[in-house]
């Protein structure tokens, strides 16, 4: 029976072993292996006490309850000849073990009711975004406070490469997007949640933010940054197969150099991205094209539009991508109800032109459809927006 | 198979119709509750295996970061798929399968109160088996929206969802009908002078495990139908655009699932209240809190169920509530290990294979039962909600809670079953494996969950590669310690040193003290007298 005791040994040691290795992790402001990551904000430095108050209180009742059972296995076994007693009930000590739990419970319930009140304050935000899941990337607009009027998409930058193991993986690998969401430091920013497709999840732990992103429903969260820096989070509910692709980024800047960020936004969105009398070539629209595809429908459909058998149909040569021009565009901009092909809409009229004209030209379609037929201000997204 | 022999056999008795049929017919006709209790037993345990390659494949993928082994929409079948076939098809027909072996047995009951419909209960569920895993070759492949199926994501899927809705509806009916037998049969079927305060725990456990899943598999049943309707009749039940709400299947959904999670535990607190009381070769302490904690836990169970759900955006006074309801679960779960380590004080212990994977059980459940609190504490669950410290908190309940428990009733009971002992060195062996490989592929996890790895992603960020690769080796190691079960059973069918009518020394229910070992196709045909 030496192995049993042995064994039990290595798991009792390994769990005083751990709170302790945990909280020498802390102090390092290395990202934690074993423990919660540092704290980045007020909320999250209380919840990660809470944890560590909580696991310090289980141990001990877990050295308390395994260490009286493992003297008894050690002890009270027939080998050594030891007769059984003949105890088999006392009231006495049934309602103390009954009552003194409710009072560790209270305990641990306390502090949690504080944390509780004070994360589900959302009210007087200094700034407001609204966070909305797509499948599969997060896109944000600035509603109120300094940047309001900001809006971009916000999706994975690890290479398919590396994910594929087809080139080495960089040192964020699946932790990078395109676009960060930059925040000021020490400011409330308040996070409304919602989605366009099925329900994701915005999840920050180093901020203390998880919040369920609902189709249909607007639900909302809040943080406040401690000290500028990049912090990652990861959609955190089941949306499909590309759940494990869509982190969350937050950049938290200085004050002064949220405004110059905020400056430089302001004046790219004012340039117009594109001319809107530009006549677009058809070469032009497909290098667009491409990209949107790539970004957008290529998980599904994939890179050579053949799609995936039995699970998302092709493009090459389907009957909507060489059909009649005006039913693929309002596919792209609407979806299927009750598929996996989501709305569009987001997209911006030149994208949804390119992407169509690509998908229209690409692979075996030789449709030669160019989307606009005129200037693009008049051109056939527009009607279809509704 | 022979007919039994009674002493009265000689005399031409109409006993000798009570025969079994042989071969097949045998098991397709049997009104027998030992019969349909072997059924299920291997039916589940061929679940488990069928569960079990799902896993390693889920844990093969997740080796290494990267997509190395499956695509991504196929790592979700398998993830959804792993849930509901160890869920529906293993954990909880073996519960049944030892109500169905042992409850008569128990309370000294011929048979069970309904012996067709017991047939019909069994047989409901290869053809749900069925649904599940052909649904994998259908076009668009098995669900993959996780064993929850929350919508609007499960509204996505292919036929293979609908295979699977229609499957559950069988499982449920399979497991009502199950379940009115057990209550009928307990409350009707007790030798006389059997009181229900005098009745095995593993019979009271069942008991209310039985109302349980009477209460709660309508709901799950509604609630799956609601998502069919969704699906192909146009309702809009579940969708914001019609006027539904997502989250309100979330809230039907466990509000079955919670009990659900009892319905998977009490049956294995049953078990070890029975061997650890003979092992320690004295009575079990606090058999009447034992009693209360059990019933408390199944009404407590029912005021939790947004305990899943403390991200979806709770008003605060509920997240309150149900914060608070979940703690208070811990008290009777508490008084149960308490009563558990008392009955094991200063008892005369020997620790054979059932009494080794009774200890493995409450040690390992407790860890589970502890990360239970950390996770009820709402400020610390919206930090790990959906992250892997979930899955190693409910594997440890599930595995070394549920599982352990059958296993330890299964060798606890085998004798009894066969006639024949079973080998007590490859059951050892067996633990042993298991207990180690289970720590090293689950307890990882839960550095892995406080680190941010998020559940049901077939890729991760570099940091959880090391916690991965170790926890894929040992659940490798588990699974293929399971086969050292497997041929340890079919060892003790075959044969093996006979056992004693008693076989053990300690035991004291009706099927060790008033029966031979193997019992007999028909026991209890004249009821025992219970003192």
């Amino acid at each position: 029976m030496g192995s049993k005791v042995t064994a039990i040994l290595v798991w009792v040691s390994t769990l005083i072993l751990y709170p302790s290795m945990a909280a020498a992790e802390r102090t390092d402001g290395i990202l934690s292996t074993v423990n919660l990551p540092a704290a980045g904000s007020q909320i999250a430095t209380e919840m990660y006490d809470l944890h560590m108050y909580v696991l310090y209180i289980c141990v001990v009742i877990f050295i308390g309850v395994f260490g009286t059972m493992l003297y008894s296995v050690i002890v009270h076994r027939k080998s050594k000849g030891f007769k059984a007693a003949n105890f088999h009930h006392s009231t006495t000590v049934e309602i103390i073990w009954t009552i003194i739990p409710f009072f560790i419970l209270f305990g641990m319930a306390f502090p949690a009711t504080q944390t509780i009140i004070d994360m589900k304050d959302t009210s007087t935000p200094d700034i407001t975004i609204k966070a909305t899941g797509y499948q599969w990337q997060w896109g944000y607009d600035y509603l109120q406070g300094e940047g309001e009027g900001i809006k971009f998409l916000s999706k994975i930058s690890t290479p398919r490469e590396q994910i594929r193991n087809e080139a080495p993986k960089g040192e964020n690998y699946l932790r990078e997007v395109d676009n960060n969401v930059v925040v000021p430091v020490g400011k409330k920013v308040r996070m409304l949640l919602t989605s366009n497709d099925v329900i994701h999840a915005w999840s920050v732990q180093q901020l203390g933010v998880k919040q369920d992103a609902i189709p249909g429903f607007i639900r909302d969260a809040w943080f406040k940054a401690d000290k500028p820096g990049i912090y990652k989070g990861v959609c955190s509910e089941l949306c499909g197969k590309e759940h494990a692709f869509m982190p969350i980024v937050v950049e938290v800047l200085a004050q002064e150099e949220y405004s110059k960020w905020v400056a430089g936004q302001k004046q790219e969105s004012a340039e117009p991205a594109v001319d809107v009398n530009k006549e677009f070539t058809m070469d032009e629209l497909k290098a667009t094209g491409e990209k949107v595809y790539a970004g957008n429908c290529a998980a599904c459909h994939q890179a050579n539009g053949k799609g995936i058998s039995g699970t998302f149909p092709g493009l090459d040569g389907s009957k909507i991508a060489v059909g009649p021009k005006a039913d693929h565009i309002k596919m792209v901009l609407n979806g299927k109800a009750g598929s996996a092909m989501a709305a569009f809409k987001h997209l911006s009229d030149v994208d949804i032109a390119a992407v169509v004209t690509y998908e229209r030209n690409a692979w075996g379609n030789t449709t030669g459809d160019l989307v606009p037929r005129q200037k693009l201000k008049h051109s056939e997204i527009k009607a279809f927006r509704n | 198979m022979a007919a039994v022999h009674h002493p009265d056999n000689e005399l031409g008795h109409e006993h000798e119709h009570h025969g079994p049929p042989a071969g097949i017919m045998r098991w397709l006709t049997t009104t027998n509750h030992k019969d349909i209790g072997t059924l299920y037993l291997w039916f589940s345990f061929a679940m488990f295996l069928t569960g079990g390659v799902m896993a390693l494949t889920i844990r093969s993928e997740l080796f290494q970061p990267g997509l190395q082994i499956v695509e991504p929409e196929f790592f979700n079948q398998l993830t959804t798929l792993h849930g509901l076939v160890m869920v529906f098809g293993a954990i909880m027909p073996a519960f049944v399968g030892f109500a169905n072996w042992q409850i008569p047995m128990m309370i000294g009951a011929p048979d069970m109160a309904f012996a067709r419909m017991n047939n019909w209960s069994f047989w409901l569920l290869p053809p749900a088996a069925l649904l599940l895993i052909s649904s994998f070759f259908v076009p668009g492949g098995a669900a993959a929206g996780g064993w929850t199926l929350y919508p609007p994501l499960s509204i996505q899927m292919g036929m293979g969802m609908d295979m699977t809705i229609f499957a559950i509806h069988i499982l449920g009916a399979s497991s009502i009908m199950g379940s009115i037998n057990i209550v009928t049969t307990i409350l009707n079927m007790r030798a006389p002078g059997m009181t229900m305060m005098k009745m095995p725990l593993f019979v009271w456990t069942w008991l209310i495990t039985a109302y349980l899943l009477l209460a709660v598999m309508p709901v799950l049943a509604g609630a799956v139908t609601m998502l069919l309707t969704d699906r192909q009749f146009g309702t809009n039940f579940f969708n914001a655009a019609g006027g539904g709400d997502p989250v309100m299947f979330q809230h039907i959904f466990w509000f079955f699932g919670h009990p659900e999670v009892y319905i998977m535990i009490l049956p294995a607190f049953g078990i070890v209240s029975q061997i650890i009381p003979t092992f320690a070769r004295k009575k079990l302490f606090g058999y009447s809190s034992m009693v209360y904690a059990t019933s408390s836990i199944a009404i407590l169970s029912f005021v939790v169920w947004a305990h899943h759900m403390f991200t979806v955006g709770m008003p605060v006074t509920a997240q309150l509530f149900f914060m608070y309801a979940t703690m208070l679960i811990a008290i009777p779960t508490g008084v149960k290990v308490f009563n558990w380590t008392a009955t094991m004080w200063r008892g005369s212990m020997t620790f054979e294979a059932p009494m080794l994977f009774s200890i493995g059980f409450i040690f390992l459940f407790t860890i589970g039962g502890f990360s239970g609190i950390v996770l009820a504490i709402v400020p610390v669950d919206i930090v790990l909600q959906e992250t892997y410290y979930v899955i190693a908190h409910f594997h440890y309940v599930l595995v070394s809670g549920s599982l352990f428990g059958l296993f330890a009733g299964t060798y606890y009971w085998l004798p009894k079953w066969t006639g024949n002992m079973y080998d007590e060195g490859l059951a050892k062996t067996h633990f042993w494996c298991s207990m180690i490989f289970f720590n090293i592929t689950f307890f990882v996890q839960h550095f892995l969950g406080l680190a941010g790895m998020p559940r049901r992603v077939p890729d991760y960020a570099l940091q959880f590669a090391d916690f991965n690769m170790i926890s894929s080796i040992g659940a490798f190691g588990f699974g293929f310690s399971q086969l050292i079960f497997l041929y340890c059973i079919i060892k003790c069918i075959r044969g093996g040193p006979k056992a004693t009518d008693e076989v053990w020394e300690g035991a004291d229910t009706l099927e060790f003290t008033d029966l031979p070992s193997p019992a007999p196709y028909h026991s209890f045909e004249t009821p025992p007298k219970v003192k």
